[in-house]
This record gives C-alpha cells, sequence and structure tokens, in this order.
C-alpha cells in the first residue's frame, strides 16, 4: 500500500499455476542437454537445421522436424548486445553480454550468455564455445550450459546479412 | 451494397485430450494441415489467416505469436489475431472477406483448458477491482445463475439433468469429445452438488483442443465443397458484466444476435449451442426463440469437451459438416464469451 | 465490396507514467468521449466497438474488453476485441476500418489502450520459459542486437539514435497529450545518458504509459453528410511473418516490406519520399526510424541514417516522421499503434495544433509487433481517393 497524490494504491498479486510442457517434438534436444550434446533438427523440405528446434517445426515450410543433428559445440557471434538494465526475476548479474550465437552446423542463432572477456572485446564474428556447468547441476535445460566463451581462433566473417537471425 | 455470398467449405478438429503434452504448435500444425488437405487446396491459396487464442490461457504473454510458425507463414502472409474464441476469428474473416479484398481464409484456435485452473483462470475476466479479487471462478457465477433461474421457474432441475444426460448420450457418437458417464437422468438427479446448485455434469468438461476452418466467398466456395454452408446471417452482441444490473434469467445479447443473424426467418434443423453449463443451454435456447423440432448439440456440444477458445469455432466445424453430409439444411452455430453468457455470437447456415 | 470510408473523430487521453486519477475504464472512457465528441456523435450512434490491447498480463485482466461493456455502454452491441502483438493498435484500427469496407456497419468506433502502471510490464514482456536460458531482458534486449547488426552493416555513426531521441522528445513538447515533455535534450546530454542495452542508450528508448486512443471511422455516405474534417482512408495494409526462421532477415523482415508495397500500391503512391507528406511510424527503440525508413521503401538500403542525420525526417524537413513525438515520447503498448494511425488521421484533418504539418494532405500510420514481425499500415488523405 502506498499513498500518492492523497490517493491510497493497494498492490494485489495475481498468481495462476500452469504445467507447461515443452512437447514430444523437443524430447530429443532436452534429452541431449542432460548428457552435454547440442542436438538440433533437420526440415525435411528446405534442408534448414534448427537449434533449438521450436516445437519441433519448421516455421517457415510447416514441417515436423523429423532427423536430428548434432550441432556446435562452437560457434560464432552474429550480433549482441550488452544488458546493463535490473528487471524482476532477473538470475544474472549486470552488465552482461547477450550474444545470439550460430553454432557451426546449425542455420539459425540461439541467444546465450558471453563471459570470460570484457564486454568491449565482444564482437560480431567472434568464435565462442560453451562452458558447462558441473554435471551434477545438469537437467534438461540450456541453463546447463554457464556461459560461451572466446575460443581465441580468428574472427569469422559474417555475410552482409549480420544481424539475420 | 449487398454482402458477398461466403460459405464454410472445410473443417478439422483434433480429438479433445486431457493433460496435454503437445504446445498449441503441435496441437495446431497438423490440423491447419488437414483442413488444407481436406479442401485440397495449398496454404498459398489462403488469403486470410485468423486465429482465435487467450494469453491466459496457455499462462505466455503473446502465446499466439507462436502459433505463427504452425502456418508457414513465408512468403509472409495476411494474417491477424483475436484474442478470443476462434468464432470470433470466424467473423473476423468473414468481415475480411465481405470487403472483397480475399477470396479464401482459413480461421484456426485452440486452449489448452486442462494446463492451469481453468475456473480460477476465467475469474480473471471478471471486474479487476470489485468482483476479481473475490475470486468467485466461473463456477460459482454460474451457480447463482442458476439458482436463479431455478428460482424464477424458468429451468428445472430436471430440464437440467436432460440437458446433461442428451450431451453425454450424443457426445459418446462423437470422436472429438470425452466420453461421459452413460447415467439416467434419475441417477444423475441423485448426484451430489458440487457448487449447488450445480451438480458435476452441469458444469462443461475442459478439455485440450484445436480446429480449423476454410472459408471461402462465391465461386470459390462452390469450386472447393460438395456442399458448402453458406453463411445467411452472423451477428454478435455483448450485455453488461455487472451482475446487479442485469437479468439473469435471460440473454438479451443472445437474442438480438440470433434475431440479426436471421434465426427465426425459418425452421432450424441443428443448432450447436456454446453452453458450457446446463442451464445456459436452456436460457440460449428460448433466448433465440429455438422450437423443440430443432436437434439442439448433436455433437454432444460444449458440455461434454470445452477446449476453451476453441470450443465455439468447434460448434460451427459441427454445424457446417452437418450440412456437407446433408444430414441438415438450416443450421446454427453459437459461441458465448464472459460469464453468464454475457457475450453471444450467433451464425446461421445453410446448405443449398 | 469495399467501400470508402473516413475518420471523422479522434480522441486520445493525456499519457503518463501513471493515471492514477483513472481506473482501467476510465481511462477507456477520457480517450472515448473525446473521440465521440470530436466526431460530434454520441455512443448512440455507433454501431460497433472494436477494440484493441497488448497482452492481457500487463494488467492482470483477461479479455477486459468484457468487463469494459459497462465503461463503452456497449451493451446490445457488438464489441470485437483484437491482439497483434505491438502492432495491435494498427491492426484494430484496420479492422475496425475494415467493417466499414465490407458494408457491414455504418459507424465504428475503434480504441487501443493499455495502462502499464496497473502491473509490470519488464516482467510481463520477459516472462521465463522452462528449460530455456533467462538472458532475454525485456523488449530492449531483444531488439538491441538487432538494431547493433543495423549499425554495422549500414555504417551508421553512433550518434544517429540519439538524433532521432532529441527530435522526438522536442516534437513532444508541442503535443499536449504527449507523455514526456522534456524541451531541454541537446545531442550532447543525449549522449551522456547511459548504454542500458548496449548498443541502445537511455534517451534511445521508450517510456513506459498509461493511455488510449479512440478513433470515429464512418462510411462514406454517412461521412459526407458529416461537418468538419475527415480523414479519408486510401489503403490499408497488413503482413506476418514468424518470429525466427533459418535465414531471416531481421533488420529489414520481408513482412514490413511487403505490407508498404501493398500499401503503396493500393493507394497508387509510386515515390512514397515524395508523397507522403507526414510518416507517423512505430519507433520505441530510435534506431528504428532509419531502419523503418528503408524497410518502408522510403530511404533507399544503407542510407536512412542519412535522412535522420541531415533533418530529412524533421518537422521542417521535406519527409516529418512522428511530429506527435511519436512511441519515443508515449507509449501505451496497447494504443500506441493505434496513436500512430490516429496521428495521422490529425495530421490530414489539420486539427494536430501545435505539431500540425502545414498543408499535409497524405499521412502515413504504420505499427509493428512481436519480433519486428507483424506489420500494419495505412494511408489516410484530406481527400477522397
Amino acid at each position: 500500500m502506498s499513498e500518492a497524490d492523497g490517493l491510497m494504491r493497494l498492490r494485489l498479486p495475481i498468481a495462476v499455476t500452469y504445467n507447461w510442457s515443452a512437447g514430444p517434438n523437443a524430447t530429443s534436444h532436452l534429452a541431449g542437454l542432460m548428457e552435454g550434446k547440442l542436438i538440433g533438427k533437420r526440415c525435411p523440405s528446405c534442408s534448414s537445421v534448427y537449434f533449438p528446434a521450436r516445437n519441433g517445426v519448421c516455421p517457415k515450410c510447416a514441417r515436423i522436424l523429423a532427423e536430428d543433428v548434432t550441432v556446435g559445440p562452437k560457434g560464432t557471434i552474429t550480433t549482441f548486445c550488452i544488458v546493463n538494465v535490473p528487471f524482476l526475476g532477473q538470475k544474472i548479474k549486470l552488465p552482461y553480454v547477450a550474444a545470439q550465437i550460430l553454432l557451426d552446423g546449425a542455420d539459425i542463432s540461439m541467444q546465450h550468455l558471453i563471459q570470460e572477456c570484457e564486454a568491449e572485446d565482444v564482437r560480431i564474428g567472434m568464435r565462442v564455445e560453451p562452458v558447462w556447468k558441473d554435471r551434477s547441476e545438469w537437467g534438461p535445460s540450456m541453463e546447463n550450459i554457464e556461459h560461451f566463451r572466446p575460443t581465441g581462433e580468428p574472427d569469422q566473417v559474417m555475410g552482409s546479412e549480420s544481424g539475420a537471425s | 451494397m449487398g454482402l458477398r455470398d461466403i460459405a464454410i467449405v472445410g473443417t478439422a478438429q483434433r480429438p479433445s485430450e486431457i493433460n496435454s503434452t503437445f504446445t498449441s504448435v503441435e496441437l495446431l500444425l497438423p490440423i491447419i494441415q488437414e483442413v488444407l488437405t481436406k479442401v485440397g487446396i495449398e496454404r498459398q491459396d489462403i488469403g486470410f489467416w485468423c486465429h482465435g487464442s487467450c494469453d491466459y490461457m496457455s499462462g505466455q504473454p503473446f502465446s499466439f505469436v507462436a502459433a505463427v510458425d504452425a502456418i508457414g507463414a513465408w512468403p509472409p502472409i495476411i494474417e491477424s489475431h483475436v484474442e478470443a474464441d476462434g468464432a470470433f476469428a470466424l467473423y473476423e474473416a468473414w468481415v475480411k472477406l465481405q470487403t472483397g479484398e480475399v477470396d479464401v481464409a482459413l480461421v484456426f484456435s485452440n486452449g489448452k483448458t486442462t494446463s492451469g485452473p481453468i475456473n480460477r483462470i476465467l475469474n480473471l475476466q471478471t471486474d479487476p477491482y470489485m468482483v476479481a479479487p473475490l475470486w468467485p471462478g466461473f463456477d460459482v457465477l454460474s451457480a447463482l445463475q442458476a439458482r436463479a433461474c431455478l428460482e424464477a421457474g424458468v429451468v428445472t432441475q430436471r430440464q437440467m439433468a436432460e440437458v446433461a444426460w442428451r450431451s453425454q448420450r450424443d457426445g459418446k457418437n462423437n470422436p472429438f469429445t470425452l466420453s461421459g458417464t452413460e447415467m439416467s437422468v434419475d441417477e444423475l438427479l441423485s448426484q451430489p452438488f458440487t457448487v449447488d446448485p450445480l451438480r458435476a455434469h452441469d458444469c462443461a468438461i475442459p478439455v485440450d483442443g484445436a480446429n480449423a476452418i476454410i472459408l471461402a466467398a462465391g465461386d470459390a466456395a462452390r469450386r472447393l465443397a460438395k456442399r458448402p454452408a453458406w453463411i445467411r446471417g452472423i451477428d454478435h452482441r455483448i450485455d453488461t458484466q455487472r451482475l446487479g444490473a442485469r437479468s439473469m434469467i435471460e440473454s438479451s445479447s443472445a437474442t438480438i444476435a440470433a434475431q440479426k443473424a436471421g434465426v427465426g426467418k425459418d425452421r432450424i434443423d441443428v443448432a450447436e449451442l456454446h453452453a458450457p453449463y446446463t442451464h445456459q443451454e436452456l436460457l440460449l435456447r428460448q433466448a433465440m426463440g429455438l422450437s423443440e423440432s430443432t436437434h439442439i448439440n448433436p455433437s454432444g456440444g460444449a458440455l461434454v469437451a470445452n477446449p476453451a477458445m476453441a470450443a465455439g469455432l468447434a460448434r460451427f466445424a459441427e454445424a457446417a459438416e452437418s450440412v456437407f453430409s446433408g444430414s441438415a439444411d438450416r443450421v446454427l452455430a453459437h459461441c458465448t464469451s464472459g460469464p453468464l453468457l454475457q457475450q453471444n455470437l450467433v451464425c446461421v447456415m445453410e446448405g443449398e | 465490396m469495399a467501400e470508402l470510408c473516413a475518420v471523422v473523430g479522434v480522441g486520445q487521453t493525456k499519457h503518463a507514467a501513471c493515471r492514477a486519477d483513472v481506473s482501467i475504464a476510465g481511462l477507456v472512457r477520457e480517450a472515448v468521449d473525446r473521440a465521440l465528441i470530436d466526431a460530434n456523435i454520441t455512443i448512440a450512434d455507433v454501431d460497433a466497438i472494436v477494440i484493441g490491447k497488448a497482452p492481457d498480463m500487463l494488467e492482470g485482466v483477461a479479455m477486459p474488453e468484457l468487463w469494459l461493456a459497462d465503461a463503452l455502454a456497449a451493451h446490445g452491441k457488438p464489441v470485437f476485441r483484437v491482439h497483434t502483438a505491438g502492432s495491435v493498435g494498427g491492426s484494430t484500427a484496420i479492422v475496425a476500418a475494415q467493417h466499414v469496407m465490407a458494408g457491414v456497419h455504418g459507424t465504428v468506433l475503434t480504441i487501443g489502450f493499455e495502462k502499464q502502471s496497473d502491473g509490470n510490464a519488464m516482467w510481463a514482456l520477459s516472462v521465463p520459459i522452462p528449460f530455456g536460458m533467462p538472458v532475454h531482458a525485456g523488449a530492449g534486449g531483444y531488439f538491441s542486437p538487432i538494431v547493433r547488426g543495423y549499425i554495422e552493416r549500414s555504417g551508421a555513426p553512433k550518434h544517429i539514435g540519439a538524433i532521432v531521441a532529441v527530435k522526438d522528445r522536442t516534437n513532444a513538447c508541442k503535443n499536449p497529450y504527449a507523455h514526456l515533455h522534456e524541451p531541454d535534450w541537446t545531442l550532447e546530454k543525449a549522449l551522456e545518458t547511459p548504454m542500458l542495452w548496449d548498443p541502445i542508450r537511455f534517451i534511445e528508448t521508450c517510456p513506459s504509459s498509461d493511455g488510449a486512443m479512440a478513433l470515429v471511422i464512418m462510411s462514406e455516405e454517412r461521412a459526407d453528410k458529416h461537418a468538419g474534417p475527415k480523414a479519408w482512408i486510401h489503403a490499408t495494409a497488413m503482413r506476418s511473418e514468424p518470429t525466427a526462421f533459418a535465414g531471416r532477415e531481421q533488420i529489414s523482415p520481408r513482412a514490413g516490406e511487403m505490407c508498404a508495397e501493398d500499401l503503396w500500391r493500393k493507394a497508387g503512391i509510386t515515390n512514397p519520399a515524395k508523397e507522403v507528406d507526414v510518416l507517423e511510424m512505430y519507433v520505441p527503440f530510435a534506431w528504428f526510424e532509419p531502419m523503418w525508413l528503408e524497410n518502408l521503401g522510403f530511404a533507399p538500403r544503407n542510407e536512412g541514417w542519412r535522412w535522420v542525420e541531415d533533418g530529412v525526417t524533421d518537422m521542417t524537413g521535406s519527409l516529418p516522421v512522428n511530429p506527435s513525438g511519436g512511441v519515443l515520447s508515449s507509449n501505451p503498448i496497447g494504443a500506441s499503434g493505434m496513436l500512430r494511425f490516429g496521428e495521422a488521421a490529425l495530421q490530414v484533418m489539420g486539427k494536430a495544433g501545435e505539431h500540425q504539418i502545414a498543408g499535409a494532405k497524405k499521412a502515413v500510420g504504420h505499427a509493428y509487433g512481436g519480433g519486428s514481425q507483424f506489420f500494419a499500415m495505412w494511408l489516410v488523405s484530406s481527400d477522397k481517393p
């Protein structure tokens, strides 16, 4: 309860609990993470490899992705931002680099953290690799990867569509 | 200026499930493909897409955004979304077809009604300052309405049980619903109250479901279906939500919508009514002036399978299929939204 | 088949971080009353109401149009709800207009609103999804990498975003309804504001606002009999594409290009930069001004930032963009798109007040939403097509 402008305000939080399912098509991806593997899926129509395969479908072709494909573990930063703004429910200490990473063998980038280097040294085209948490902490989650770090390999030259997907 | 002739030319429904492990996209993708295959067209032939769903059903803001992945929206498409039952998406598609900009539209809806406490979620549709904080839930609100109807002599307990009995009997023959019990009317009447004066069988069974419908105008409709279900009238209206400000024993919005849709112009063979509570079916029949000769909910209705946000569109699918099959000539499809039949959409369709 | 229609009434609220003086219903009603007065009609003259807002979780009310039926005096009328993410204000106005174009109704009231102070927008826009990596940080976290991609691709100098922000904040001072009235910004001061989602600075972000916009749209038959200025709707367009797929161009999405191409074709526009007098564009982060100038076919690829630098988009430039102050100065999410559409209408009606662009005859309203994937546009004019 707070009072300002002569008005009394009540804060009434609403809670509703849901059962959330990742869906059967996400099984191989999540099971792979439990074993430290990055498993994507290939579209039978356009051959693009999705990681992670959201709902196990190719949004372009509206096809169920059937074939599992191991990708990474290394990848290239396609674009990134440095997050400096606090928000409710945030789990990561500020500032942090949230990057779009195109894993080797995948055709679409995914978002993850970049650490073990200064934020200002992160650049588009930088090669990175995952740093996994201790195996005892693993679950069916991308959080098994603590963060990505630079590999020190030469930068990858990105196409003119840097920032694309 | 006259309106165009527009018809439903194909439908597809997913069998109802409880606690489905499929995501909304996984529920929708096969059903969209099924309706396209049935009608014999490709997704590129669709001029307009419209989706009905509700974020609070999935517990996720922008939940409908992912559903675009089920379409294959590439190259980009003309598409819209209603935060409402798919029946309202159908209405938007009908409006779009009336502008003449497109000739074929696909509407779809999904509801994972069992992934959260539906009664509690729907409570969030009520006045956020005065009603919602009391958390009455829809069952309690509907019980208030049922009691008012019983006290006023508008419905009887036996009539309510008869609605439940008939819905369960008919629902058993419908592959898209969950089969109910096999109790007689008397046995139903001996069941305990869940929210007095409502018994369990008076309240719809929440299920997870998805469905899709293709609409087409004029010649396109004649080309795509042997016997299209022509929309002769469609209208929707809303009432006040304030419990103290409206009559609980009638639904004036349903009356107006039915009149505007031309329900009374001729005999209705089949009426698919979206009534989540038994007494509401009885109220709707009175509000729309449906006669005894009209076959109500041969599908079993929402009472035996209520995928929230898809249950109204399911009524359209069922009504249209009865025209496709030739088992009915003039049919009615209805969708309700909000507590106590607050908002009602009515559509009259005919075969040629 | 498609009838002509026009906007005959425009009403909006005073937008603010927290409109504690009104309920959600009061906020909506404030815009509706102003639109009805502007159109010189009463709610009894309205055939149907089309209402839009962004996610219901922003306020914690599911499908609030149901409860708002009372505040809208909608009893016995059709009330229709649209939700297409950030583009919703634009899509809602288009769906409303289509009810008239289709000949279904003669007079339609349309409303977009959001009362963000009733909830927590950053929470509502970043609800964590199980099994994923919680690096997502609101809309800024989503769009900032795309802005970086644009800077890299176009070679734009890093101060372009700040130029846009200062322009929009300065314009907003001429708009009494704008949320932010901050007359003292200079480019130097703007460049001193902190990076929130580097490369996006604080000044380059939109506020979180309470606000509503309402429009009255009439058929040609009724509008012709209607005294006062009108904004004739020459064309509307919508396009959608998936959020993410392999090879997706995120900086200049194809759906945005196609939406604009469709609009220009329907409105008979061959050279948008010359023929459009004023543009109200959905720019929640300043860098999207040059990005959308290119996407919509105004500026050549990688040249949008030069137009910003050269002052083309200033109120005194050849293509004024967001004289109202835009989303950067007021952002009630569900209303933001309709504010663009309504401000475009005000310009051609000659009723934009201090931020009026003299002689504006053709104006465009633009909105986008989701992951730059839902687009809605209309072109309005003081003259019939």
